[in-house]
C-alpha cells in the first residue's frame, strides 16, 4: 500500500499539486485519471522520486520516503518497476537485453539464471518471435509488451504505469489493461496507472483517484462513478456521449 | 546572463562530481566501456587520418611558397610542418573538428534517451545515469592521445609526401627540418593539451544531452549548442595551457 498525504509540488510559480491525499492499495489497480495537464504524471513521477516533492509525505507500506537514506532508496528502487508512456526501452539492446537489464544491474544473478528469467517473463506478456530484436523493429503495442515485462522481471511490489495504452488501438489498449491487471492480481503488486483513457477506467478502475488542476477532486470505484453526483467526475466522464447512454442505462437498471 | 552562465558552469561542476559518484557494477561498466571506445575512438580514426594527411601537405606547400628568399633554408619547410602540426593543428584543429563529430554523436545519442525517458527509466530503476552515461565516455576518451599521435604521424608524413613529391624539398632537406631545434617540452605540451581537450570533448557535450528539455527538434538544437560551446572551451582552454606552459 503506499499512502499519499498533502503531497504539494511547484514548478517555478505553478503549483502543479495542491495537497494530494489518498492510497493506492495492494493487489489493485489503482487509476489516476484527469484532464491533460491535470498533474497525473507530476504525481506518479513524485511518488517515484524523479520529482521531490515540496511537501507533504509518501509511504511505502509504511516506509516514509523522504525520511530514508540513499541506501534505503536504492533498496526500494529496486522494488519498483515503471512502464514509461513512450515505452523508454532502451534502443541500443534487444528486447532480451533490455527485459534482463534490471536483473544484470541489480542481482548476483548469473547470465544462464538471466536469461531463464527473462524468457519467463517475455511469455507471460505473450511476446513472440522478438527476443533479439530491437526495439525500432516492433510495433508500438509489443514496444508496451517489453516496457511490461521488463517493468514486473525483478518481482516488484509496486508498479507504476504512464499512460500504458496510448498510441495503441482500442483492441491492442484492452489487451495491456488486462494483462497489467492479472499481473497486477497474480503477484499482488500495487499497481497505480495513469490515464485518460475511459475504456481503462470501465476495464481495470479498481480504485480511481481523479485530479483536477492539481486537487484531488474525486475518488472511488468504477461503479461508484456511475452512482455520482460529484459534477467535476461527471462532466470529464460524460464528455463522452457513450458515456452519458451508459449512465443512463445504469441508473434506470438500478431502479 | 551572467548570472546564467555562472549557474550552468555550476551545474556542469555538480554534474562531474555526481559521474563519479555511485558506480556502475564492474561487468557492465566494461562493456560500456569498450562500446564508447568502438563509438567514440575507432570511428573517429577514419577521418582524422584523412584530414591530417591532407592538412599536413598543405602546410608543407604553402610554407615552401612562401619561402621566396633563397637565403632562407630549404629544411624550413620540414621545420615549420612540424611545429605546426605538433602544437596546433593535431591537438587542437583536430580536436575542434572532434567537438563536431564526437560531440554532436554524444549530445544527441544522450539527448534522445533523455527526451524518451530512457534517463528516467535508468534512475527509477537506482541506476546512476550519469555515471552509467559519462563515466565510460571519459574512460574511452583516455586514449584520445593515440588519436592525436596518429593525427601528428599523418600530418608530418602528408606533409613530407607534398613536399618531396610536389618538388619543393629533397626528403633529406625536409627530415634535416623535422630534427632541427627539437625541445622534447613542445610534445609534453601537445600531449598535456591532448587530454584536457579530451575531458572537454566527453563532457561537455554529455552535460548538453543529459540536461536538455523539450523534443527530437531540441535534440538537433543542443547538439549545435553543444558543438559551438565545446569549441569555444577547447579553445579558451588551448589560450591559457599555452600561456601557462610555453610563455617564459
Ligand atoms: N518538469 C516540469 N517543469 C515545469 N513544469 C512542468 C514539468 N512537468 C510538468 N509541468 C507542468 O505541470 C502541469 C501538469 O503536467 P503533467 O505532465 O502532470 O500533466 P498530465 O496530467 O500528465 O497530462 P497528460 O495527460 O497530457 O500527460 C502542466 O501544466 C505542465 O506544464
Ligand atoms: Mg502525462
Amino acid at each position: 500500500m503506499i499512502e499519499v498525504k498533502n503531497l504539494e509540488k511547484s514548478f517555478g510559480d505553478s503549483k502543479v499539486l495542491k495537497g494530494i491525499t489518498t492510497t493506492f492499495e495492494t493487489g489493485k489497480t489503482n487509476l489516476i485519471i484527469g484532464q491533460s495537464g491535470s498533474g497525473k504524471t507530476v504525481l506518479l513521477k513524485s511518488l517515484l522520486g524523479i520529482h521531490t516533492p515540496d511537501k507533504g509525505t509518501i509511504s511505502f507500506d509504511g516506509r516514509i520516503y523522504s525520511d530514508l537514506t540513499d541506501d534505503e532508496r536504492r533498496e526500494l528502487r529496486t522494488e519498483i518497476g515503471m512502464v514509461f508512456q513512450g515505452s523508454a526501452l532502451f534502443d541500443s539492446m534487444t528486447v532480451e537485453e533490455n527485459v534482463g537489464f534490471p536483473l544484470k544491474m541489480f542481482t548476483t544473478k548469473t547470465p544462464a539464471e538471466i536469461k531463464e528469467r527473462v524468457d519467463i517473463v517475455i511469455e507471460r506478456v505473450k511476446l513472440i518471435d522478438a527476443n533479439h530484436k530491437k526495439p525500432s523493429e516492433i510495433s508500438g503495442g509489443m514496444q508496451k509488451r517489453v516496457a511490461i515485462a521488463r517493468a514486473i522481471v525483478n518481482n516488484p511490489k509496486y508498479l507504476f504505469c504512464d499512460e500504458p495504452n496510448s498510441g495503441l488501438d482500442p483492441k491492442t489498449a484492452i489487451v495491456i489493461d488486462n494483462l497489467i491487471q492479472e499481473i497486477t492480481q497474480e503477484y499482488n503488486i500495487t499497481t497505480v496507472i495513469n490515464t485518460h483513457d475511459m475504456n481503462s477506467v470501465m476495464e481495470i478502475g479498481e480504485k480511481i483517484v481523479f485530479l483536477k488542476q492539481g486537487i484531488l477532486a474525486w475518488e472511488g470505484s468504477k461503479k461508484d462513478i456511475f452512482k455520482t453526483d460529484n459534477e467535476a467526475i461527471v462532466d470529464f466522464v460524460y464528455s463522452s456521449n457513450l458515456f452519458k447512454k451508459i449512465r443512463k442505462a445504469q441508473n434506470k437498471e438500478e431502479i | 546572463m551572467l548570472i546564467r552562465y555562472l549557474s550552468q558552469i555550476g551545474k556542469y561542476f555538480l554534474m562531474l562530481k555526481e559521474v563519479f559518484n555511485k558506480p556502475t557494477k564492474w561487468s557492465v561498466m566494461k562493456g560500456l566501456i569498450f562500446k564508447e571506445i568502438d563509438d567514440l575512438v575507432i570511428d573517429s580514426l577514419g577521418i582524422v587520418a584523412f584530414i591530417s594527411f591532407f592538412v599536413g601537405g598543405v602546410v608543407s606547400i604553402q610554407t615552401a611558397l612562401n619561402l621566396t628568399n633563397p637565403l632562407i633554408p630549404k629544411y624550413l619547410i620540414g621545420f615549420a610542418t612540424r611545429q605546426s602540426v605538433i602544437l596546433e593543428f593535431a591537438p587542437t584543429f583536430i580536436s575542434v573538428i572532434m567537438a563536431g563529430k564526437m560531440g554532436s554523436f554524444i549530445t544527441s545519442s544522450i539527448g534522445t534517451m533523455r527526451v524518451t525517458e530512457q534517463i528516467d527509466a535508468l534512475e527509477v530503476m537506482g541506476v546512476n545515469s550519469l555515471n552509467y552515461l559519462v563515466f565510460p565516455k571519459i574512460i574511452a576518451l583516455l586514449l584520445y592521445p593515440f588519436v592525436i599521435g596518429i593525427a601528428m604521424f599523418l600530418g608530418i608524413l602528408g606533409g613530407w609526401m607534398a613536399g618531396v613529391y610536389g618538388g619543393f624539398t629533397s626528403s633529406v632537406e625536409f627530415i634535416q627540418g623535422l630534427q632541427s631545434e627539437f625541445i622534447p617540452f613542445h610534445i609534453a605540451y601537445a600531449f598535456i593539451k591532448t587530454i584536457v581537450f579530451a575531458m572537454i570533448l566527453a563532457t561537455i557535450p554529455s552535460f548538453h544531452g543529459y540536461y536538455m528539455k523539450g523534443g527530437a527538434l531540441e535534440v538537433g538544437k543542443a547538439s549545435t549548442v553543444a558543438f559551438v560551446w565545446t569549441s569555444v572551451v577547447i579553445i579558451l582552454a588551448n589560450y591559457i595551457l599555452t600561456q601557462l606552459l610555453l610563455a617564459k
